[in-house]
């Protein structure tokens, strides 16, 4: 495959010389497990070096450094990212050392951890700039040589020409950064991939394991202040007074400030909808007496919305899907007929509450504002809306503000939403010094943007073959139905309705790992296999033969799957599980399959129960998401989706009494801990040589609905509530 | 306000902080260890585990004046090996455990100490053992068999 440059980006290359950069970055060696545990020397990136592109960096030893543009959350593109650019490069990833990219819009795009998309769209741009670079460092070779390119090959950094001629990357950079930038390079064929597809360690790896300095929490600065936030207790309230001297008192404070995070006039990004416009700030010299001094502040709030409880957005959810005017997303054949002609109609409702995203690491960020400049630094998913936020916060040109980004302890969402930042950075330029804000576990989890509450009805009418005719999907929640009207089964059904009504509240939401997938796809699971049970059907066969409809005479028009894939990855999961359904003898299991995030996804789950406590036993999971770039990376990612979703299904809950959480720490909030993970998960990947698709999400939001239909087979009914602990319990 | 002295990684220093600083925050902002890590502060996490005089305690549970009263020695995950090559640590390497990565020195402190104490643990053990300790990104399962991984290499 040929692919075209950006020349421009090329262009911008520089001999650059010179430290800064200089930390002295580990890497691990090959996956062998030898190499690891002899702790081989840490590689160290020379003084000196040739920079292509503000992506790669050769020195002369043969040392390469290459850049991560994107944030790094725990979805493991620090490693993956890079690799795409050394498979290209050609160079033996022993000699590589990864350090994170900032902010910078000139080399980089899309410098956003969110929606899975970190390696489906870097797949041929950061290949290309490998390439290119290949391509300039073999015409510089050339003329060192005083060969034809054509004559050349390259191999692990070397550039080999006729007889015994050779040079390496280290000897030609320098030129090669003169060379002109080719129009269009050649790609590698996957079949002569030497990176990409081999299982690659975590390049952190060894600093994670021996607490290395990485994290936004982490960051220390000379004469660096620690700050910490009061926001409102409850959603609906605003700051009206405050009263601050118990709390100035108070040992190692240094200031008790109001800040307006939200002024007038000032351009806010769709990333700062959450932000809480008027705070208190405390700022100290430690986070502990910061903590401390929080809680001396005497605060007056006052009511300026609606005091909401969730119990009353189940009944107003109710009543929107019963008579609220819903707006229409699909509508094919005739549906209110079909329902009419149906020899069956199955009806049902299923409902998930608010979540917070308790990434492990609290909200903080550093932030160093000047009248000048502003350097903000810390654990980000969008650091380029972060810059222009604060660029129309302090009218300040965009050049003179830098980002940088630290490893997140977690996003999962969150922290797209950069209020914390911008807070950070509105602290730093009040009391005029480097200051870290750190949030409290209990800021994070009461100041979140939660995933949104919802309720989903669905109908189904099957006629008198059990052949499904009709099918209506109609959903609320706050801010948005979670409904995607174009997924299966549409496409699938010559009658279909998917409908959508939005509840209004004053509770903050937000993306929250894959956004609406998260529960409409165990909603839609469960109640497909109601329908099968209802037409007496296995419910893979009665998915299956939905498929070959989509394949053979597909619906409508904007189908959001391909169904041969999707059948794919079904097949498999009920040929590696050996399903037979639930066969009793106290384990029962669950089938689910779930498109998004531009990966197929199937599981088959086992649960056994003692009395109402379900303890899952072994998931195999199979996935389609095109090539896989570091197999064991994606395994870990997929085996956390799924651990993450069981937990959230059968724990998760975040509830409200007039708008204040009722949940503040993990006391009270259940997270899925050791021993109730799976006892075994089996992931087998399809090998289909497709561009790759998204890792991070798409095993989360189906292993709900395969869970949930686990524990419908043990209780002898169905589950509709989440969390289904406490369905279970009745 | 007050000074103490305090045994960290083999060395001791002066702190001069509120008696009844916990421990995490001495370690991290006066003392500069960061990587124990905050993620609760009320015992619930195991984020900020360290090892007090060899046995895995939540650090923002402890306070300073505790500690210096007793003499503790206390170890963070910056002393846990001179080369950073305890078996548990190589362990976690071998099987690439982390995902985001900020709860692992706490499950590293915590299995350090499991193994001191049942340096062959059944599945059972281990579950049990490392239940205090939170993992967001859904690490257990390779929690769980790096930890066997480090149980044979110490054995
Ligand atoms: S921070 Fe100590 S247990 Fe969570
Ligand atoms: S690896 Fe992210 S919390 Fe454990």
């Amino acid at each position: 495959m040929t692919t075209n440059t950006n020349r421009r980006n090329f262009l911008k290359v520089s001999a650059a010389a010179g430290g800064g950069f200089l930390l002295g970055f580990s890497i691990l060696t090959s996956c062998e497990q030898k190499a690891v545990a002899t702790m081989t020397p840490e590689l160290v990136m020379p003084a000196e070096f040739t920079e292509f592109a503000g992506f790669i960096r050769i020195a002369e030893n043969g040392v390469v450094t290459i850049m991560n543009p994107n944030p790094e959350i725990g979805q493991n593109v620090k490693t993956s990212m890079p690799m795409l650019i050394a498979e290209e490069l050609d160079v033996d990833w022993n000699n590589v050392i990864v350090e994170q990219g900032k902010l910078d819009t000139e080399h980089f795009t899309r410098q956003i951890a969110g929606g899975s998309q970190s390696i489906r769209q870097g797949w041929t741009p950061l290949r290309t700039t490998g390439a290119t670079a290949r391509a300039m460092l073999l015409a510089a070779a050339a003329q060192k040589l005083e060969t034809d390119v054509s004559e050349l090959r390259t191999e692990n950094g070397m550039i080999y020409g006729p007889g015994d001629k050779e040079i390496s990357y280290g000897e030609v950079a320098a030129l090669a950064v003169t060379i002109p930038v080719p129009d269009e390079v050649e790609l590698k064929k996957p079949e002569d991939f030497k990176i990409i597809g081999k299982n690659t360690k975590n390049v952190d790896g060894r600093k994670i394991a021996t607490g290395k300095p990485l994290f936004g929490m982490d960051v220390r600065r000379e004469g660096m202040l620690y700050a910490g936030v009061i926001q409102p207790p409850a959603f609906g309230m605003e700051l009206s007074s405050f009263n601050a001297d118990a709390a100035l008192a108070m040992p190692g404070i240094v200031d008790v400030i109001e800040i307006d995070c939200a002024p007038e006039g000032k351009e806010l990004q769709w990333t700062d909808s959450a932000t809480v416009r008027k705070q208190i700030a405390v700022v100290g010299n430690s986070t502990w007496q910061v903590m401390q001094a929080k809680k001396a502040v005497e605060v007056e709030w006052k009511r300026v919305s609606p005091a909401e409880s969730n119990a009353g957005h189940r009944s107003k959810m109710t009543d929107l899907l019963a008579t609220g005017k819903v707006a229409e997303a699909r509508r094919d054949g005739n549906p209110e007929a079909a329902f009419k002609s149906a020899a069956k109609v199955i009806e049902s409702t299923y409902s998930a509450p608010f979540l917070p995203h308790n990434t492990m690491e609290p909200m903080n960020f550093f932030a160093h504002v000047t009248d000048e400049k502003a350097e903000l630094h810390g654990p980000i998913q969008t650091p380029e809306f972060l810059e222009k936020t604060i660029a129309s916060l302090f009218d300040m040109d965009p050049a003179d503000i830098e980002v940088g980004m630290t490893r997140m302890g977690g996003g999962f969402g969150r922290r797209l939403y950069g209020s914390f930042a911008v807070e950070a950075a509105l602290i730093s330029k009040a009391v005029k010094a480097p200051v870290k804000l750190v949030y409290s576990r209990e800021d994070d989890m009461t100041q979140g943007t939660y995933r949104p509450d919802y309720l989903v009805n669905y109908r189904a009418g099957l006629d008198e073959n059990g052949q499904l005719i009709a099918f209506h999907v109609r959903g609320t929640g706050t801010a948005g139905s979670p409904v995607f009207e174009n997924r299966f089964p549409a496409g699938a059904v010559d009658n279909y309705l998917a409908e959508n009504i939005s509840l209004d509240s004053n509770i903050s939401t937000g993306a929250w790992r894959a956004p609406r997938s998260n529960f409409i796809a165990g909603a839609e699971q469960a109640f497909l296999d109601e329908v099968a049970q209802a037409a007496g059907k296995d419910p893979i066969d009665f998915r299956l033969e939905l498929f070959d409809r989509a394949m053979e005479k597909p619906v409508g028009e904007n189908n959001d799957y391909d169904a041969e894939r999707y059948a794919g990855v079904i097949k498999l999961a009920r040929e590696k599980s050996g399903w037979k359904g639930s066969e009793g003898e106290g384990v029962y299991r669950g089938f689910a399959a779930y498109y998004c995030h531009n990966s197929y996804v199937a599981q088959v789950l086992d649960v056994t129960m003692e009395g109402d406590k379900p303890k899952v036993g072994r998931v195999c999971c199979t996935v389609d998401c095109g090539i896989v770039v570091n197999p064991e990376g994606a395994l870990n990612q997929i085996e956390g989706g799924i651990i993450d979703g069981i937990g959230h299904a059968l724990f998760g809950e975040m509830t409200f009494t007039e708008g204040k959480p009722d949940h503040e720490n993990f006391n009270t909030y259940r997270l899925i801990r050791h021993p109730e993970a799976p006892s075994s998960i089996d992931v087998h990947f399809v090998d289909n040589g497709i561009a790759p698709t998204g890792l991070g999400e798409p095993s989360l939001p189906p292993v709900i609905g395969a869970l949930a239909n686990a524990l419908s087979a043990a209780k002898g009914e169905r589950v509709y509530d989440q969390p289904f602990t406490k369905s279970l319990r009745g | 306000m007050a000074n103490f002295s305090i045994s960290v990684n083999g060395k001791s220093h002066e702190v001069d902080v509120d008696p009844k600083t916990p421990l995490l925050w001495a370690i991290r902002d006066e003392l500069g260890y960061v990587g124990t890590k905050f993620g609760c502060g009320i015992g619930q996490c195991g984020a900020c585990t360290v090892h007090v005089d060899g046995v895995a305690m939540r650090s923002c549970q402890m306070t300073v004046e505790n500690i210096a009263s007793r003499n503790s020695e206390i170890t963070t995950i910056e002393g846990l090996s001179e080369n950073g090559d305890h078996p548990v640590q190589q362990a976690w390497l071998e099987h690439d455990v982390p995902q985001c990565g900020y709860c692992q020195a706490g499950q590293i402190m915590s299995a350090a100490s499991l193994l001191s104490n049942i340096p062959n643990p059944s599945d059972e053990d281990i579950s049990a053992g490392m239940a205090g300790n939170i993992c967001r990104c859904g690490t257990y399962k390779r929690i769980h068999a790096a930890v066997k991984t480090a149980a044979t290499k110490m054995s």
